[in-house]
């Protein structure tokens, strides 16, 4: 079990290393927000060229967790609808698969912003 | 009619000089270091990941993927709260990237405008401020995976 | 022009300059912590300060600093003419509503960090235009109102560049008479927009430094006077970046220099306090003004200084459009003779 960690902590840092790099050597427009939709969207192409599999299969949680991970999640959902249903499989896979995280995201967002209060 | 003319600058530098100036006299980020931390706490964010997954296959007998998805769940209510005790923000400050990519960044960028404008109200505050970058994640990430299973469609 | 008090271009010089009889600033904690800690008369304790909002608090610190900036001066508050006040919120609201509060004839301004100069010169002209025997001049700011206006949420994690500047929380008052004791207003020079197609919101000193430099060289040349004519020239909040921009500018554009030049976002925060280039914001040359340099004038350190407050007018939205920050900064020689 343990031996999958350090895999985990290697892949998942490096993924976040293009991130810095990204932040620093470019122009200031990119806030966190530009970020993240890089990373969802590089997910979604890297996982339709079959790139982000081996990511996966090496790193585990190093490549879930980060942002580019549900990307990948939503891509492969969208992929195996294709093959299961034709294009109303396309419109539905993606979505599906990405349905949990969403829910969990929302349900616990709201409740976090409902209970807490901002600090500065 | 004659148009006025203005009375230029007094300042004895074009901008071209001045852009030069800026450049040269604004500090550069510390990149080393930030790469350091960043792959640092994007790292330790990301084992914690591991350590929870592995938790829900070995001890909760979860399947992989399921283990995957509950994995992900769990890091998001932790980013939300750690939101909401106001933590993040430093983790960030000091992380860089290793504190937004990973999926506890996102929660914090979804819970984050949500906290700042429950002044606003419950309706338009929180839950329209909710989506303010979730929004454009949803909206890029559902967007490409529907044009790359239709191309996969297509191919085949 | 019949009594024309106008010199050069841009310059307006009193015939009997207003006189600030007294200044009051409240600040937030991390200015309480910060060089100057002992110049302020009310730090809070946090960024609330019992408020339910960031917004009231602003308003509230604005109210107090104005109400007591008159009690100081010991000048019954319905006996000021004009209130005039700005800040960085939109339609300056925390100045509407602490207006409201005053209830004096309410003139709102919109200088972005340069408003106590801006406030300050508008105040001396309706004095010395025989308009006005008593006047407020206000300016405030919060780094929680402004950065939820401009930047992010308070509670998002953000890397800020290494060029960028800290909005200080703080409000400042002062209050200008036709006559009394106390340091004068002997001359004020209006600035005029530069840009100097900066995009950068986080490099606000760079967008801000071309002009102020215009300003002060035209300060100069209207009233033919050279830098070392003043103890010091002070600037709002370039910041560490725009300081060094300025001074620079100021070189090329053939200014002999003496080594007299400070800036108020510069001192308000030490180095440690990790603010990465220094105050910024109204508030910062505001409570600056109204502590500090009135400190040292009274006590006679400081004989003239020329204080020159430096704001980028750019909105939230020009920003987004990847629009350049338009800037202006504006001059007043304050004097004790």
């Amino acid at each position: 079990m343990l031996n999958n960690i350090l895999p985990a902590f290697l892949v998942g840092g490096l993924l976040c290393v293009a991130g810095q790099l990204l932040m620093d050597l470019t122009k200031a427009k990119i806030t966190p927000a530009h970020v993240l939709v890089g990373y969802v969207t590089g997910g979604v192409i890297l996982g339709g060229l079959g790139l982000y599999e081996p990511l996966v299969r090496i790193g585990g949680a190093g490549a879930t967790v980060p942002l580019s991970g549900f990307g990948y999640t939503l891509v492969k959902g969208a992929i195996e609808g294709a093959q299961s249903g034709g294009i109303l499989g396309v419109l539905a896979g993606g979505v599906q698969t990405g349905a949990t995280g969403i829910a969990v995201a929302v349900l616990f967002g709201y409740l976090t912003a409902i209970v807490f209060n901002p600090k500065g | 009619m004659s148009e006025s003319k203005l009375r230029p600058p007094s300042v004895a530098v074009t901008q071209e000089e001045y852009k030069q100036l800026t450049e040269k006299l604004s500090p550069k980020p510390t990149v080393l270091k930030n790469v350091l931390s960043a792959f640092v706490v994007g790292g330790i964010i990301c084992s914690f990941g591991q350590i929870i997954v592995n938790f829900y296959m070995n001890y909760l007998g979860l399947a992989k993927t399921a283990a995957q998805t509950a994995g992900t769940a769990t890091l998001i209510m932790i980013g939300a709260i750690l939101t909401g005790f106001g933590v993040y923000d430093t983790i960030v400050k000091y992380g860089g990237a290793g504190g937004i990519i990973p999926v506890t960044g996102f929660a914090n960028s979804m819970v984050s405008p949500a906290l700042e404008y429950k002044k606003e109200g419950y309706v338009f505050g929180v839950g329209g401020k909710l989506f303010t970058i979730a929004g454009p994640v949803l909206v890029y990430g559902i967007t490409s995976s529907i044009i790359v299973g239709l191309i996969y469609l297509l191919i085949r | 022009m019949l009594h024309s008090k106008r010199a050069g271009n841009q310059t307006v010089v009193f015939k009997q300059p207003p006189v600030i009889l007294a200044g009051y600033n409240v600040v937030g904690p991390k200015e309480g912590q910060g060089p100057l800690k002992d110049t302020f008369d009310m730090v809070l304790k946090d960024s609330y300060a019992h408020e339910k909002t960031w917004e009231k608090t602003e308003m509230k610190m604005l109210e107090t600093s104005m109400k007591r900036a008159a009690a100081k001066a010991n000048v019954p508050l319905d006996s000021v003419d004009y209130n005039l006040a700005g800040d960085l919120l939109n339609q300056i609201i925390s100045s509407n509503y602490a207006a409201r509060q005053i209830g004096l004839p309410f003139i709102g301004l919109y200088g972005a960090c340069s408003t106590m100069a801006l406030s300050t010169a508008l105040g001396a002209m309706l004095i010395d235009g025989g308009f006005a025997s008593k006047v407020l001049c206000s300016a405030s700011s919060h780094h929680e109102t402004a950065e939820r206006q401009y930047r992010f949420p308070n509670e998002q994690g953000n890397q800020r560049a290494m060029y960028a500047q800290w909005t200080v929380t703080g409000a400042g008052s002062i209050l200008l008479a036709d006559q009394g004791e106390g340091p004068k207003i002997t001359s004020a020079t209006i600035g005029r927009i530069l840009d100097y197609g900066e995009t950068d919101t986080n490099n606000m000193g760079a967008a801000m430094a071309p002009a102020v430099a215009d300003t002060i060289l035209n300060h100069f040349q209207d009233l033919s006077r050279q830098p070392d004519y003043y103890d010091m020239i002070i600037t709002g909040d370039l910041g560490m970046v725009g300081f060094q921009l300025l001074l620079e500018v100021l070189k090329r554009s053939g200014l002999r220099l003496s080594n007299n030049f400070s800036d108020c976002g510069v001192m308000i925060y030490s180095s440690e306090q990790d603010t990465h280039a220094g105050g910024s914001g109204c508030g910062c040359s505001a409570v600056v003004l109204t502590g500090h340099l009135l400190n040292k004038l009274k006590s006679r350190e400081l004989q003239k200084i020329l204080f020159v407050g430096s704001g980028s007018l750019h909105s939230s939205v020009s920003s987004q459009q990847g629009e350049s920050m338009p800037a202006i900064g504006h001059a007043v020689s304050i004097e004790m003779n």
